[in-house]
Parts: C-alpha cells; sequence; structure tokens
C-alpha cells in the first residue's frame, strides 16, 4: 500500500486562466479539476538512479563546451527538495533549462536578437541525495523580452521540473534571483496571486557557498507535496 | 531555507509555465541539440516488455481549436500485469501539433479501498506555455467498454458526455491497434482535468 498525498494547497498556484498572461486566456482549463483523492496510478511514479546521470549533466558551464567556454556570470544554484512535512526527497529528478547570459536559448523557435552563445546548451539535470539536496554550476541566465504585454520582459529565470516519488507531486516552475529588478513586473510571476507564494520562487544570494575568486552561489529550496500519515489502521486494503 | 509553520508543514513550491522552450530541458534532440547520452523517457519500450502492442495518439488543442504545437507530454502507466510502471515522454510536433506514444496495453489496476479495479488507462501529464500548471488526465481504452462502464474515476464525472473527452477511439495500422485521443485544453468539448 503506499501512502496518501496531501491534496495540493491550490492558493499556493496560479489559477488556470490569468489574463496579464495571455496565453492562458487561450489555453487554461475552465472547467473545475475532478478530485480524485489518490490512485495507486498517481501514488507511484518513474524513479531515476544516479547511474542514469551523465558525469556532466549538472555542470552547464561544462556540458555543452565547444572549444571555449560559456560568456557569463558563473553561479552555483543548490538547494533541497523537501516534502509538505519539511522531511527531504531523496533521489528526486531535478531537470532544469535557462537562456545564456544575453537571454536567448538555444531553441528553433527561440527569434530574440541576441547572439547564441556556441559553447553553451542551457540544460542539465541530477538527482537529489539522501539529504533531498541538489546542486549545479551555470552561468546567470539574462533577462529577455517576450510577446505579451508590449514591453514586457522576463527576469532572470531558471526553469526547473521535479519528479518526487508519485507522478501526483509532479512540478515544473520557474527559480528567480533576489534583487532583480524586473521582478515586480514579471506577468508571469504574477499570475501567483498570493505574495508570500511568489517570493518563495526567489533564490537568495549564498556567498557561504561560493567557490571564492571564481564562481557565485545562489540557494533555493523547493517543496513538493508531503504524504499524509495514517492516524488509524482501519483503512482497507488495496487503495 | 524555508521555516515550518507551527504545525511542521511547508506550503508548496508554486507552480509556474513550462514556457515555448520546455523542449530545451525535458526533450531537448526537439529543441534542435544532441547533449544528454539518454534523453528521460525517450527510451523505445523493452523488446522483451509483456504485453499487447499499441500506438495512442492524439493532437492538443486550445480554446478556439487551434493546434497547440508545443506542449511537453508525459505518460505513466502501469505495465500488462497491473503493476507500475512505464513511463514516457514527448512533445507534440512543430509541424503536425501531433503526440504519439509506442507501448503496451496496461493490465488493471487496483481502486482505493478494496473496490473493483479501474479500467485499464494511461495517465497523462501535460506542460506547455500558457499552462500555468501542469495538467493531469487519463486515457482510456475505447474497446473496452464494458470496464469503462464500471470504472470508478469515469463514473466520478457528474456529466457521462464529458466521459467521453477520457476515451481513446480504437483503429489499426500495420496490424497495429491505434488508440486516438484529442486532448482540447479549454473551450467545446474540454478535457476532464484531474486534481491527483
Ligand atoms: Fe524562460
Amino acid at each position: 500500500m503506499r501512502d496518501e498525498i496531501i491534496p495540493s494547497d491550490h492558493g499556493q498556484h496560479p489559477p488556470p486562466v490569468t489574463p496579464i498572461y495571455k496565453t492562458s486566456v487561450f489555453r487554461g482549463p475552465r472547467m473545475p479539476l475532478l478530485s480524485l483523492n489518490g490512485s495507486l496510478s498517481e501514488l507511484t511514479g518513474p524513479r531515476f538512479g544516479h547511474g542514469a546521470m551523465g558525469a556532466l549533466d549538472n555542470d552547464l558551464y561544462r556540458n555543452f563546451q565547444h572549444g571555449g567556454e560559456p560568456i557569463g556570470e558563473r553561479i552555483i544554484v543548490h538547494g533541497r527538495v523537501l516534502d509538505g512535512n519539511a522531511k527531504p526527497v531523496a533521489g528526486a529528478l531535478v531537470e532544469f533549462w535557462q537562456a545564456n547570459a544575453s537571454g536567448r536559448y538555444r531553441h528553433v523557435n527561440d527569434r530574440f536578437e541576441a547572439p547564441v552563445d556556441p559553447n553553451f546548451g542551457g540544460c542539465g539535470r541530477t538527482v537529489t541525495d539522501d539529504e533531498g539536496r541538489y546542486h549545479f554550476r551555470t552561468v546567470k541566465p539574462g533577462a529577455y523580452p517576450y510577446r505579451n504585454g508590449i514591453g514586457d520582459w522576463r527576469p532572470s529565470h531558471i526553469h526547473f521540473s521535479v519528479f518526487g516519488t508519485a507522478f501526483a507531486q509532479r512540478l515544473i516552475t520557474q527559480m528567480y534571483f533576489e534583487g532583480d529588478p524586473l521582478i515586480p513586473h514579471d506577468s508571469i510571476l504574477n499570475t501567483i496571486p498570493d505574495a508570500a507564494a511568489r517570493t518563495r520562487l526567489v533564490a537568495k544570494l549564498d556567498l557561504a557557498a561560493q567557490v571564492p575568486q571564481h564562481t557565485l552561489a545562489y540557494r533555493w529550496d523547493i517543496v513538493l507535496r508531503g504524504h499524509r500519515s495514517t492516524l488509524f489502521e482501519n483503512r482497507l486494503e488495496g487503495n | 531555507m524555508f521555516t515550518p509553520d507551527s504545525l511542521g508543514r511547508l506550503p508548496e513550491t508554486p507552480s509556474q509555465t513550462a514556457g515555448p522552450y520546455v523542449h530545451i530541458g525535458l526533450i531537448p534532440r526537439q529543441a534542435g541539440f544532441e547533449i544528454f547520452a539518454d534523453d528521460v523517457g525517450a527510451a523505445p519500450l523493452p523488446p522483451g516488455e509483456p504485453g499487447e502492442r499499441i500506438r495512442v495518439e492524439g493532437r492538443v488543442l486550445d480554446a478556439t481549436g487551434a493546434l497547440v504545437r508545443d506542449a511537453l507530454v508525459e505518460m505513466w502507466q502501469a505495465k500488462a500485469d497491473g503493476s507500475h510502471g512505464l513511463f514516457f515522454r514527448t512533445g507534440t510536433s512543430f509541424e503536425t501539433g501531433l503526440w504519439s506514444f509506442d507501448t503496451v496495453r496496461p493490465g488493471a489496476v487496483p481502486a482505493r479501498g478494496g473496490a473493483a479495479p479501474m479500467a485499464p488507462h494511461l495517465c497523462l501529464w501535460l506542460a506547455a506555455r500558457g499552462l500555468n500548471r501542469g495538467m493531469h488526465t487519463r486515457l482510456y481504452f475505447g474497446d473496452r467498454e464494458e470496464a469503462n462502464a464500471a470504472d470508478p474515476v469515469l463514473r466520478f464525472i457528474e456529466q457521462p458526455n464529458r466521459r467521453a473527452t477520457l476515451v481513446a477511439a480504437r483503429t489499426e495500422r500495420d496490424g497495429v491497434p491505434v488508440f486516438t485521443m484529442d486532448i482540447r485544453l479549454a473551450g467545446d468539448g474540454e478535457t476532464v482535468f484531474l486534481d491527483v
């Protein structure tokens, strides 16, 4: 039997339709979600071992070099994946992708007039250790404009994808950088109605984790939904 | 970094859209480059995997009926014996808007509380530009009418006509059963999405 997952707190998340982010009006579902309250299909989930990771998969500074080094400000991003009971999630697959230092993505559909960095791919992945820790090295992504409101720019951000132990915990989100003046103006971050929830997507400068004379560091923790503790033992088998 | 509340709990990290460039991180070959030895969820079904070989495919449509050609589609399913499971990941095609998986037909999975098992189904999860959260849904098989009629999840759907949004129609191609199900994110015939 699998422990159930605490239901999602929808107030922490953006609603499906948020007119400040125009594409959500075309694509956001309008009908209420059907509440399942957990079945084996969603309480299980794929697991990914450390063995499946390449040696450079968590080093965006080195994993796409073609005869040179990426341009930009070298940074380490690190933190923990926890669940809603503040317990570390070990063995979580964390994947990340981002623009290069000038705000350009290595993607066939990105038309922003900024150079593609020949030595920067912009994606990586890692699996959390027994304490739920993850870390990777990269360059700080640049801001970029996008087609939404006239004059909309995205703050520097890194996209994150996380698998916990259950498919129900599946999460994709974005991490921002403390002190970025574009943050209050961002239409995507502002799809989240709760101000305190928005601040939880902002990584903190972590001088203690830097590599002196070489690389700055930022810290950001991720919280997935927790498991519900079983208070009574009268549950039927097979759920 | 975060401090638990007085009950020792932490609030969930909020979701954000996967954006238009989700392919870079999760299916980099579709973004136009090779970087990992093996992209997550891209490996074909192992040749020895027991079960009936099937193909599932469909389109993703927005509220206006336009194709969503930049969506990420993930699939988690039971194996033929009902145990979990198999995981696949793809994207809708930039040209045709189609997603597809070649897999095996899953077995029945036990339901909550010892009730009759759920009808065989695939769990689908979508992320895309314009979706503020990843969306969970399911695919049931159109040639299993009796099992579908008894399925506790399909029966939870209050409006009988909405149940059909989770049932894929069967055809056949080159001797392989093909199950087709379009996912309508919003508007007429909106797919039933799940709060799991
Ligand atoms: Fe982005």
